[in-house]
This record gives C-alpha cells, structure tokens and sequence, in this order.
C-alpha cells in the first residue's frame, strides 16, 4: 500500500533535515517536541482567550442571568473519566512502544481512540441535544411579579441570594411564528401520550406554555436553592406566559445567554480538538507508512511520534479538567 | 528508482534487527508505567473530590469557585508533571511555558483590571 | 516488505553524502512539486513574498482610490471610474464611478487588514524569514518542511477568501480593519445572507490566516534552536535571526486570544451569541431581537489589541533586522551595541504583550489601569530608541557605499525615528483624549510601516536579489525608485500630522468637508497628499519593471557580490535543495568586517580563527 501512495503522491520529498529523531546533544531535544510545546503553548493562549471572555462576562452579568444547575452533571463527570482513563492509555501505548511491544501498543492505543470516540458521541449524541430540546423564557422585570409562582423572587430576596428572571423546562407551545413551534408541537404530543393531559396548548396565539423544571415548580423551596447531583424529572406544572412578558426565550442554544455561548463554544471547540486527536491517533494506529508502517523501519521515531500525540491528547485533557468544574459545577 | 518512500528524515537503518530489541531502559520505563496509574486514579479521585465538594456551602458562591479551581490546578498539574513528562523536561520547554504562563496571567489579570476599574460616575451597562 | 528496509538503507547511505541524495531525487519532481507544492523553504518563501508583495499593490491601489475620494469627495474616479464600477459593484461605487459612502469604508478597511496580514506579515516574516534565515544559520532546510507548505497553503487559503469577499452581496468588511462590535456584528446582516457577506468572509479568512501564521511562527522558533550550524553559538547570530526569532515568539503567543475572538464574532453574526452584544442594543429606531444580550463590546478590544500591539512589533523587527544586515554590511565595520540590540529585543517582546489598552484609552478606564498602560508603553520606547541609535552609531566611521539597498536602509532610520517620536505623545491618555482617532494616529503608525518597514523591506530585495537569481536589480533604476519614493511619501504622509492636531477624524469619507467649520485651515492638504500618492505609485513601476526585467537582463554576480560575512553568502547561486554544498563549521561573529591586519576587508563566518 505504501507504495501505491509513494507513487502517486511522491510530494513530499524532504530535504533531509537533523535532529527529527535524535535529539540536539546542548538542547537535549529532538525538534518535534519542541514544535509540538511551541504549539501547546499557542493553545493555552488560545483557551486562554475563551476563559478570560468567560470570567469577563460572567462578572460582568446581572444577578439572575447566569444560571448554574442546567448541564447534567453525572454525565459530565463519566466523561471527565473518560478522558482521565484515555490520558493513561496513551502514555501506556508510548511507554509500549518504547519497549518495543507492537502487540500493546495497538492495544492501549485503540483504548486510547475508543474512550475519545465515546467521549465525543455522549456530547454529541446526547448532551447537546437534550439542551436544544430545553427550553427557557426571560421575564421582564416589571411582568415578573405576575409569575412568582413560579420564580420565587421573595424567597430568594430574604435569604439573600440573586433574583431568578428565568422559567425553563420543555416547551409545549409557542407564539405563531416562533421557530419554536415544530419542538412545541413534538413535545405538547408527548406530554399528551406521557399524562393523558391536553391543557398543554392554549388556543391564545401569543403564549408559551412551558413544562417547568423542578425548580420552576417548588420556587420557594430551600431545597431548590442549589443544584442538585441527580438530574431531576420534570416537573407536571405548566406555566401559561404571555409573549409581551418575555425579554427573550430561545432553547438551550449559543443564542439563549452568554453563559451558553461560552459553553458551546469553549465545548465546542474542545469537541474539534478530541476530533483532531482520535484522527492522528488513527493514522498512528492504522497500518500506514507513517503510523505503524513505520514500526519495521524506525520504531524510535514512531514513539516519538506518539509521544506527540500523546502530549497533545494531554493537553485537550488538561483543558476539560478546567472546562468540568467551571461550567458543570460552579 | 521506483523505491518506495519513507519518511527520509529518519535515523539511518544498519542493522534492522537490533531497533527492535528491548531496550536497555526498559526497567525503567516499567517502573514508570506504575507511575502512571497510581496518577490516573487519583485523578479519577480528585474528580469525585471536586464534584462533592461543590455541594458544600463553603460561605459564598466565590469561595466554592476557589476551591473548585484550587482542585482542578492540583488535577492539571498532575498531568502536566508526569503524563506530560515536565517534571524532568528540559529548561528550553520550561522556558516558554513560563513565559506563556506570564502573559496568559497577564491577559486575565489585566483585562479583570480594566473591568474593574472605570472611570467613576459613569454607567456600565451589564445585563 | 523487506524491500522497503534495503531500499531505505541504500538511500540513506547516498544521503550521507550532503545532499547528494536529493539531488538525484530533485530532477525527478514535477513542476508541481518543484515549485507549487514544494517543501524547500527558498520556494516558500518565494512563493510568500510574491503573494504578499501583489497584495501590498492591492491595498496600495485601495488606498489610492480612498484619497481620490479625499481630495476630490463625490467626483467620479477619473480614467478607471467605470472599471472600478464594474469590478466592485453599486456598494462601492456609485454608477458615475466615484466612491459610496460605504465604499470608502469597505476600501479603508480592506486596505488596513490587507497591508497589515496579507501584505507586510507574509513578506517580512514568511517571505525573508523562510528564505534567508535557514541560509543565515547554515541549516539545509526548516526544522518542519512539510509543516512549511501547510502553513503556505493555509495563508493561500486566506488569501483567496479575502479576495472572494469583495465580491459577495453588500462587498467586503467595511467597519474597519478592528472590527469592532456592535457594528461588525451587525454589518450587512439586516436582509442579507448570514454567511455571504463581507464581515462574516473576513473573519473566516482570518481564522485561516491566524492558524497559518501559528503554524509558520513554530517552525521558525523551533529551526533557530535546533538547526544552527556548529559553532553558531546564539551570540553569532547575524541580528536579522534574532528579529525573526523574536517575532516569531510573538505571533505564536499573541495571536491565539484574536483567533478566539474572531471564533466569538463569528458566532455573534451566525448563532446570535451575544459575546459581544449589549443589552438593550439599538438598531435604528427598536432594540435588537435576535440577540440575548449580556455581552460586552470592549471584551472585543481587549482580546483584538492583545495582539495587535504585538502585531505592530512583528511588523517593524524583520524590517530592522533586514536593515542591520544592510547597514553593516555597507558600513564595512560591525554593528555598534549588537549585544543591546539583542537584549533591547528581548525587553520589547515582553513589555510588548502588556502595553495594549493604549489603543483603549478611550473607552471609560479608571485612573489606575490607565496608569499601568501609560508607564508600560513609555518604557517600550526605550528599547526602540536603543534599536535605533545602535543603527545610527553604527554609521559613524563607517566606510559608507551607498548602493540602492543602502539607500533604503540609511532612511529607514530617520523615517523610523519621526515614526517612533509621534507616537510618544499618543502613549498618554490626556493627550490622547485629543488626538484618538485622528489623523495624527494615522499619520505615526504610517510612518513607521511605511517609509519604515516598507523602506526595510525594499532595502531587502535590492539586497537578496543576487542570492535567489544570479543578477543584481539595475543601480539606476533603484536610485529613480529610491529618491523618487522617499519624496513622494513623505508627501503623503506628513501633512496628517498637521490634519490630525487640527482634529480631522480618521474615518471621515468626504474629506473633512463636512466640517469645514473645524478642519477648513488644513483640508487643502488632501490635495497634496493625493498627488504625492499618485506620484508614489508612479514609483513603484519603476520598481516592478527593474524586478522582472533584472531576473533575465541584470548584471550577473558571483555567490557573494556584497563581500558579506554571513552564512546566506556562503551558499552556490541560487542555493540549491540542502543549500550548502560543504560541512559547515562556523569560527566567528556575524559581522568580522574591517579587522585589522586581514587582506581583505571582511571574513566569513566559516574562516577559521
């Protein structure tokens, strides 16, 4: 096979360039490491970006329009072992190859691919689109008396904590004309079939009816005042809202508040940095020229290459060791 | 010559027999192999940690902040140590990572300042 | 498979040989291969610095348009007006062929995003760096070759993309080459296409072209540490590596936080993020729907002068790297203080990265912080006056030739020095309050990058012409383009000074005429500046005719016609695959020139003490 390759993509023909395997004796480096640190460090600089926008919008927001409690944390936390399980099967597949073991080499490697494959298909498979089918509503502050059933804004002012402007939960109508309106319709069905109940849809066409969580249901409950572990069902209440009470209301997505576009996007973009990973992975675990082809030749600069990788696919753990606890727990 | 490539910048190959034998660190490598799981599972610890201790009321929602942060530097700097070999790494890595450390501190540092310090008597817009 | 284990071997032992190997290998490749999708660095930087030099022209022409419309508002453009009309379409030009409104918007911030990143970067970093520093340090190639052509590739990418947004629906970016929110996160959304369109065009080209200035960034720090020759200890650099090496370090650590902005606006525009939209924002008569909110437009600022002050150190070091080549090699005598000069680089790469809210003086900060950016940015100046007066002390009792890239060096220095001083009264925000957006901001960054880089980096090409081709550029022909374009820029660029401290706005589209109560005294000056700029760009023919007429028409030259002492030098001409065709041992410093008692006036690197 790597001759079919060599033969019709003879394009990369270097100069023979020193140090790419053994290192530079007054340095004591061999050049890719160096590049790959050069590389990390530009990455730190780069979520450095995210979270100093996150920490500058998150002091910046009003009391009441952060919310905290809504990502499933159980989840959170199986995939944060995901990844911690991952960082230590890649560095076992180095230390493999170093020993020149091919056999646990590939072993630990596929581990290594599988747990970021998992990783990748809770969160995209699961974790998102539950938030997309989330919804959340905005009370005006001057309409928000009208709903204090369901805010429990006198509560949380003598117990001195923030104001709550929010009602989420599932919606089951919306507006004429809201982009909404296919979701709501999904969901007024299941509610219909889970509780035999058609009071879901009003025939007034500037309302949302939202099924509202738990905390939107006990507002007043101290047990309600911070998050808790399990997730919790949602609640059978429903909250009739007037479209003119609303300030905004959009699913769980980018658009709904800062603190979602900080999460989808440091999210996100992490997801896009697993992706890149599980890919050189793949090419180092596949029998190509330059991945395991390159054991009968030069297995030294395989585990060099490993090693990289390995550094990389620690880094992107490193990350979501920060982005855990700060958008999952705090 | 319609010799397949391989990837040229490699060390050359004399004797294809012997790049394959175990090496002669190879004890050492092992013991470090024990190395890494006592770290990957107290990183899984430390997760379970952090996770728990976000449900006690350490007095104000900063202080759980704190704390959660105080918990996931001793997690990162775990990872960094000893899965990505820094402890031990030469001082040209050293080198950058400090200086990266410094203007990254610099970018949330001073940023947070400008933000928290405006011009008195004027309205800052939050939400 | 045991064939590909002799083949390697049989290989590897030709390759023992320096670069023999690959000489056989070379005559194999295609024209694809040799110069499109090549890894040798002489090609890419080639392929960088002709890219980036055509953009340079592009932003050039903009800009000439621009100050058509500033000496003459609303007039038709004469000879080309229906040419641009048809190119640019009715945003820009109004059907008569004279510049809209919005137009003059969509130029000036082109024109802006053009020089700085497609233009000056590729040419400066990419294109001298890639070609002559590998050469410099006697290595055979980048430390990441293939790396090198990605990178290429992903600036190509941005190119074509920044081109293709002049010609979407509404036209290109037109809120300036900031960007700043709300407005570019509103720009041209109203009844438009949320992906084609102009702003949302120039922030994917410029994820593009962040991530192949990283990439390339890497490959320089790294081939400067691992790749010198023995005995090219780092205090035998020539002062050119250092520079690039600096610089390098620079764009690799201050331009992540831009491209996590750029990520943020984007979503801004195409998710309805609200990272950087108000609350409670207005658009025309009612407040915005699509967006939540809660977000805060200075977080932009913040993240996009955090690198765009190091940007504008990136821009200058090649430039004074190129011309402490060139002064020392001309002066015949080593460059005085090259140990300050290399400190004063470390110095203004660190303090570089924390003096940047001098650009937002502006927008409400207290006393405290203001002071920090205050002092921060006076104390850079300090580094760059010693740049500077190092270059000038090198002059003295120098045996001075004033060939064409002299020319260019030599006035680089002053240009540089008016540069430097105009922005010291910029550095503090009382008099800020004054000149913010003005001209005069205009007429001191121009003067640094235009006489001054752009000087450099002519001053380069005269210079490193005779080692890509053989020939040296015609002396004549460079002395018309030199005087020529010295005068003419000063032209344009020095009555903004004047212009800015009588308070004329750097954005007005019409000239100042509008305000003709405020800025009446000084508005005649537009009309010079424009007819020095047309004459400017008069210049620059003569310039690409002695390019491309001195590739096959120049005198023809030996390796070393300058009689330099640095590595570049010491190469055949053109350097072939591998560049030297002996092992190198390097014996000295980067600038042994007039040492007493030696036959000849200079001694390379490899002569042995």
């Amino acid at each position: 096979m790597s001759n079919l390759i060599s033969k019709y993509f003879p394009l990369f023909t270097d100069t023979e360039v020193p140090h790419t395997v053994q290192a530079r004796p007054d340095t004591g480096l061999y050049s890719a490491k160096l590049g790959i640190w050069l590389f990390l460090a530009s990455e730190v600089m780069l979520f450095g970006g995210l979270f100093s926008a996150y920490i500058f919008l998150r002091i910046g927001a009003e009391p009441g329009y952060w919310p905290s409690g809504l990502l499933n944390v159980p989840v959170g936390t199986m995939n944060t072992a995901i990844l911690i399980i991952s960082s230590v099967t890649v560095v076992f597949a180095w230390a493999a190859l170093k020993m020149r073991q091919l056999g646990k080499y590939r072993l630990y490697m596929l581990i290594t691919i599988l747990c970021g494959a998992i990783f990748l298909t809770v969160k995209l498979s699961y974790e998102w689109p539950a938030k997309f089918n989330h919804f959340g509503a905005f009370i005006r502050k001057e309409s928000a008396s009208k709903y204090e059933a369901f805010l429990g804004n006198k509560h949380l002012e003598a117990t001195g904590q923030s104001p709550r402007w929010e009602i989420t939960g599932h919606l089951l109508d919306a507006p004429k004309g809201s982009s909404y309106a296919h979701q709501a319709e999904r969901n007024a069905e299941h509610f219909a079939h889970e509780t035999g109940r058609h009071d879901a849809v009003t025939p007034a066409e500037d309302d949302y009816v939202i099924q509202v969580d738990a905390v939107n249901a006990n507002p007043s409950d101290k047990d309600n005042d911070r998050p808790h572990f399990w997730p919790r069902e949602t609640s059978s209440t429903l909250a009739v809202i007037s479209a003119k009470d609303v300030e905004s209301a959009s699913v769980f997505a980018p658009r709904h508040s800062t603190y979602f576009a900080t999460y989808f996007l440091i999210t996100g973009l992490h997801g896009l940095h697993v992706l890149g990973g599980i890919i050189v992975f793949l090419y180092l675990w596949l029998p190509l020229p330059g991945g395991t082809g390159l054991y009968k030749t030069n297995p030294e600069h395989l585990a060099n290459r490993v090693e990289i990788a390995g550094l990389f696919w620690h880094f992107v753990d490193l990350v979501w060791i920060f982005v855990f606890p700060i958008f999952y727990l705090l | 010559m319609s010799a397949p490539h391989t990837d040229h910048s490699s060390q050359p190959v004399l004797d294809s027999s012997s790049i394959h034998d175990v090496p002669a660190n190879a004890a050492e490598i092992a013991s470090h192999a024990v190395e890494y799981l006592k770290v990957g599972a107290a990183l899984l610890v430390l997760t379970g940690v952090t996770v728990g201790l976000s449900y006690v009321d350490f007095g104000s929602r900063n202080m759980n902040i704190v704390v959660g942060m105080i918990v996931a530097t001793i997690k990162a700097g775990l990872v960094a140590a000893i899965f990505m070999h820094l402890k031990g790494e030469k001082i040209t890595i050293w080198r950058f990572l400090v200086m990266t450390g410094i203007f990254a501190a610099g970018l949330f540092f001073l940023t947070f300042l400008a933000h928290s310090d405006p011009v008195s008597g004027t309205f800052h817009a939050t939400h | 498979m045991s064939t590909i284990a002799i083949a390697d071997t049989g290989h590897h032992n030709a390759a023992k040989e320096h670069g023999h190997g690959e000489h056989h290998h070379h005559s194999e490749l295609g024209f694809l291969q040799r110069w499109v999708f090549s890894t040798d660095h002489k090609v890419i930087g080639l392929q960088y610095a002709v890219t980036g030099l055509s953009f340079l022209f592009f932003g050039f022409l903009l800009m000439l348009v621009m100050r058509w419309q500033l000496a003459s508002p609303g007039q038709p453009v004469p000879v080309v007006g229906a040419f641009l009309r048809s190119v640019f379409g009715q945003t820009v030009m109004t059907d008569a062929g004279a510049l809209t409104a919005a137009g003059y918007n969509v130029f000036g911030a082109m024109h802006g995003t053009i020089m700085v990143f497609f233009g000056i970067v590729p040419v400066a970093v990419a294109g001298f760096g890639n070609f002559v520093v590998p050469l410099q340090i006697g290595a055979p190639d980048m430390a990441f070759p293939k790396l090198n052509m990605a990178s290429f590739w992903c600036f190509f990418t941005s190119c074509v993309i920044m081109t293709g947004s002049f010609f979407v629906p509404g036209s290109a970016a037109k809120s300036g080459w900031t960007a700043y929110p709300p407005l570019a996160g509103i720009a041209d959304l109203e009844g438009g296409n949320l992906w084609l369109n102009g702003q949302t065009i120039w922030l994917i080209a410029m994820v593009f072209n962040i991530t192949g200035s990283l990439l390339g960034s890497i490959n320089f720090i790294t081939t400067i540490i691992q790749l010198r020759a023995p005995g090219l200890t780092w205090m035998r650099l020539p002062f050119f590596v250092w520079a690039q090496f600096v610089t390098a370090f620079l764009l690799v650590l201050a331009f992540p936080p831009l491209e996590a902005a750029g990520f943020m606006q984007l979503t801004d525009r195409v998710l309805g993020t609200s990272f950087f939209m108000p609350t409670g924002l207005m658009i025309g008569q009612s407040v915005a729907q699509t967006w939540s909110g809660g977000g805060s437009p200075i977080l932009w600022q913040h993240l996009f002068w955090f690198l765009a002050h190091p940007e504008v150190y990136v821009l200058i070091l090649p430039a004074i790297g190129i011309v402490s080549e060139v002064v020392a090699n001309n002066t015949r005598k080593p460059l005085h203080g090259y140990k300050a000069m290399v400190y004063s680089l470390f110095v203004l790469g660190f303090l570089s990265f924390i003096v940047w809210a001098h650009h937002m003086y502006m927008t409400g900060m207290g006393a405290k912080v203001a002071a920090f950016f205050q002092v921060t940015t006076i104390m850079i100046s300090v580094p760059s006056v010693i740049l500077l007066t190092s270059l000038l002390m090198s002059l003295w009792g120098g045996s001075i030739r004033f060939n064409t890239p002299m020319l260019f060096a030599t006035a680089f220095l002053p240009m540089f020095g008016l540069g430097g001083l105009t922005g010291i009264p910029l550095a503090f925000n009382a008099v800020d309050l004054f000149l913010h957006d003005t001209y005069y901001v205009i007429g001191h960054f121009h003067y640094v990058v235009a006489p001054g880089t752009i000087f450099g980096l002519f001053a380069g090409v005269y210079f490193w012409y005779p080692k890509v081709t053989g020939r040296k550029m015609s002396e004549l022909l460079g002395r018309v383009h030199f005087w020529g374009s010295l005068i003419t820029i000063n032209g344009v660029f020095f009555p903004m000074f004047l212009q800015g401290m009588a308070g004329v706005h750097r954005r007005w589209y019409d000239g100042g005429v509008t305000y003709e109560q405020l800025a009446g005294p000084v508005l005649h000056w537009n009309k010079v500046m424009t007819i020095s700029a047309g004459l400017l760009a008069l210049f620059q023919l003569v310039f690409i005719w002695n390019f491309f007429t001195s590739w096959k028409l120049g005198q023809k030259v030996g390796r070393n016609p300058w009689d330099a002492t640095t590595l570049d030098w010491d190469t055949p001409t053109p350097p072939p695959h591998g560049n030297f065709d002996k092992p190198l041992m390097v014996y000295r410093g980067p600038y042994e020139y007039s040492v007493p008692g030696h036959p000849t006036d200079f001694i390379p690197q490899t002569e042995k003490v």
